[in-house]
């Protein structure tokens, strides 16, 4: 308990970098993994060669290894001086755009064959099919997978901490460092975690119920 | 696959469109590279000399050690891995209360909680001299409680006939479990066990937080110690480091796209050819060469 009260700014300043890189990332990775699964599913081979090379090459890299990366080749490459925190929601929103991709692709693929088909017969192109027509169903399929993604980004965000990005597992080390024992630690740590990743599995459970539709 | 649920195929303005379309994405995309390549050469960092530094044999050298204890760290969190996870899918499924409860706790509870916190913990806690182990164990424990999870849909999806006949032949729940459900399910869920084990071997680059020698860590001791032209060789190492990462990865995965291809094959041939050859009535062979895998199948038009 000590830990805790004698650290509350700490603590308090760490369970809401972890809040907000979450959500920052997330709307990263949202719109980005969107607009991939566009390319991966269009009718334009290097689009769907980029879209399919981006998610192999992202899926396959560890990303410890894409923080590296962010911090220490991308600055050089748009300007020096990035914020830890604006770069570490870049690692995770990129690196969490290919999986949601790949769960908006699966979800595309569960369409019913025949809604595409009568979008296309009444001249919708391509756009207008996936826009008007499969994405909003889609995006039925695809709640359940994207809530895990999420909460797998969640966790992910510890990384940052030790990227000098203030969240929870930044909390962790200081107090470690400061010599606290390091189990109540921990607990207190686990339950930052946990009250975040159950609001998001809580929102994508309400999502979903409202989105559920007889078919 | 020339037709896509999305699209016709293209007619004639369609194919000029896409052609406009593919041009300029390819263009954009060229650019993109271009301008970070031009940016990074700029700042010296594709000087030759910034390659160089992989010519010495000391790196050379201190690359493959740090090869070896990612390895190293990746095979006893694999073996570790596995164990953990049929010891905690068979306490799930066990009949006694508390020892599904305790199970059940285990799982969701180091399931949600960040890997890195995990391993750091068991660091400092009781491992600090130990940084290989307390990874192993950090990895073991959290991608346990995932293989549990995997190998219990996997045993749940063993059809019911299936234990019911073992039952009925006399064996007992752990020679059920042993001989006739988990075989089944390893079987079944073989491509979502080694996915997992791809996820276990690029989180084995967490070590690089509590200094285990491996690759990432490697990775920045070389690129922060030597300077070459009065900079820091990042890009060049990261550039090694990442492509040895990602064939790593990538040939775990192929061979989990091989398994998957292989049973899916499996299990198409194989029925028909039974069917056509089995008597009436014996359909349990059917099952037995073909368990149904709970996998994301239900994708009509791949």
């Amino acid at each position: 308990m000590n830990v805790l009260l004698d650290n509350f700014p700490e603590f308090r300043d760490g369970f809401i970098g972890t809040v907000s890189i979450t959500a920052v990332s997330s709307v990263i990775a949202l719109v980005l993994g969107v607009a991939l699964a566009g390319f991966r599913v269009s009718p334009v081979p290097p689009l769907r060669f980029f879209g399919t090379a981006w998610v192999t090459l992202l899926r396959n890299t560890p990303l410890t290894l894409l923080f590296l990366i962010f911090f220490f080749v991308v600055p050089e490459i748009l300007f020096p001086g990035m914020s830890p925190f604006l770069l570490g929601a870049l690692a995770l929103g990129f690196y969490t755009s290919s999986f949601v991709c790949e769960a908006v692709r699966s979800g595309i693929n569960t369409v019913p064959l025949g809604q595409a088909e009568a979008a296309r017969s009444i001249g919708m192109s391509f756009a207008q099919t996936l826009r008007i027509v499969v994405l909003p169903q889609a995006t039925r399929t695809v709640i359940p997978p994207l809530s895990s993604i999420f909460i797998a980004l969640t966790k992910n965000s510890a990384i940052a901490g030790a990227f000098s990005v203030a969240e929870l597992f930044g909390w962790q080390k200081l107090m470690s460092d400061r010599g606290y024992n390091i189990t109540p630690v921990f607990i207190w740590v686990a339950l930052g975690y946990l009250v975040v990743t159950f609001v998001i599995s809580g929102l994508f459970r309400l999502l979903e119920r409202r989105m559920e539709v007889a078919r | 696959m020339s037709a896509s649920v999305l699209y016709d195929t293209p007619g004639p303005k369609a194919v000029l469109r896409n052609r406009i379309y593919a041009v300029v994405g390819s263009l954009a995309i060229l650019a993109l590279l271009a301008v970070s390549v031009v940016r990074l050469s700029d700042k010296g960092h594709l000087a030759p000399e910034m390659w160089d530094i992989f010519n010495y044999s000391g790196i050379r050298q201190n690359i493959a050690d740090a090869l070896v204890a990612t390895l190293k760290a990746f095979g006893l969190a694999a073996i570790g891995s596995l164990i953990l996870g049929v010891v905690l899918a068979v306490g799930r499924l066990s009949d006694h209360k508390p020892v599904r409860w305790a199970a059940t706790t285990f799982i969701e509870l180091f399931r949600s909680i960040p890997l890195l916190i995990t391993i750091y913990a068991v660091w400092v806690g009781f491992l600090t001299d130990y940084s290989m182990w307390a990874l192993a164990l950090g990895l073991s424990v959290y991608n346990g409680c995932v293989q549990a999870e995997v190998l219990r849909a996997g045993i749940n999806s063993v059809p019911r006939g299936q234990s019911e006949a073992a039952y009925a032949l006399g064996m007992s729940k752990t020679q059920v479990m042993a001989g006739v459900l988990i075989p089944q399910a390893v079987r079944a869920m073989l491509p979502t066990i080694i996915s997992q084990l791809v996820v276990t071997l690029k989180d084995t680059s967490l070590g690089f937080i509590i200094l285990y020698p491996e690759l990432l860590q490697t990775a920045r001791l070389i690129a922060s110690n030597t300077q070459v032209n009065g900079q820091y060789p990042y890009v060049s190492t990261i550039t090694v480091i990442g492509a040895i990462y990602i064939s790593m990865c990538l040939l775990l995965s192929a061979l989990a796209t091989w398994i998957e291809k292989r049973g899916r094959r499996a299990r198409k041939g194989a029925p028909l050819t039974a069917a056509g050859q089995q008597v009436p009535g014996a359909g349990t062979l059917e099952t037995l060469n073909a368990p149904a895998p709970p996998r994301g199948d239900d994708n009509p038009h791949g």
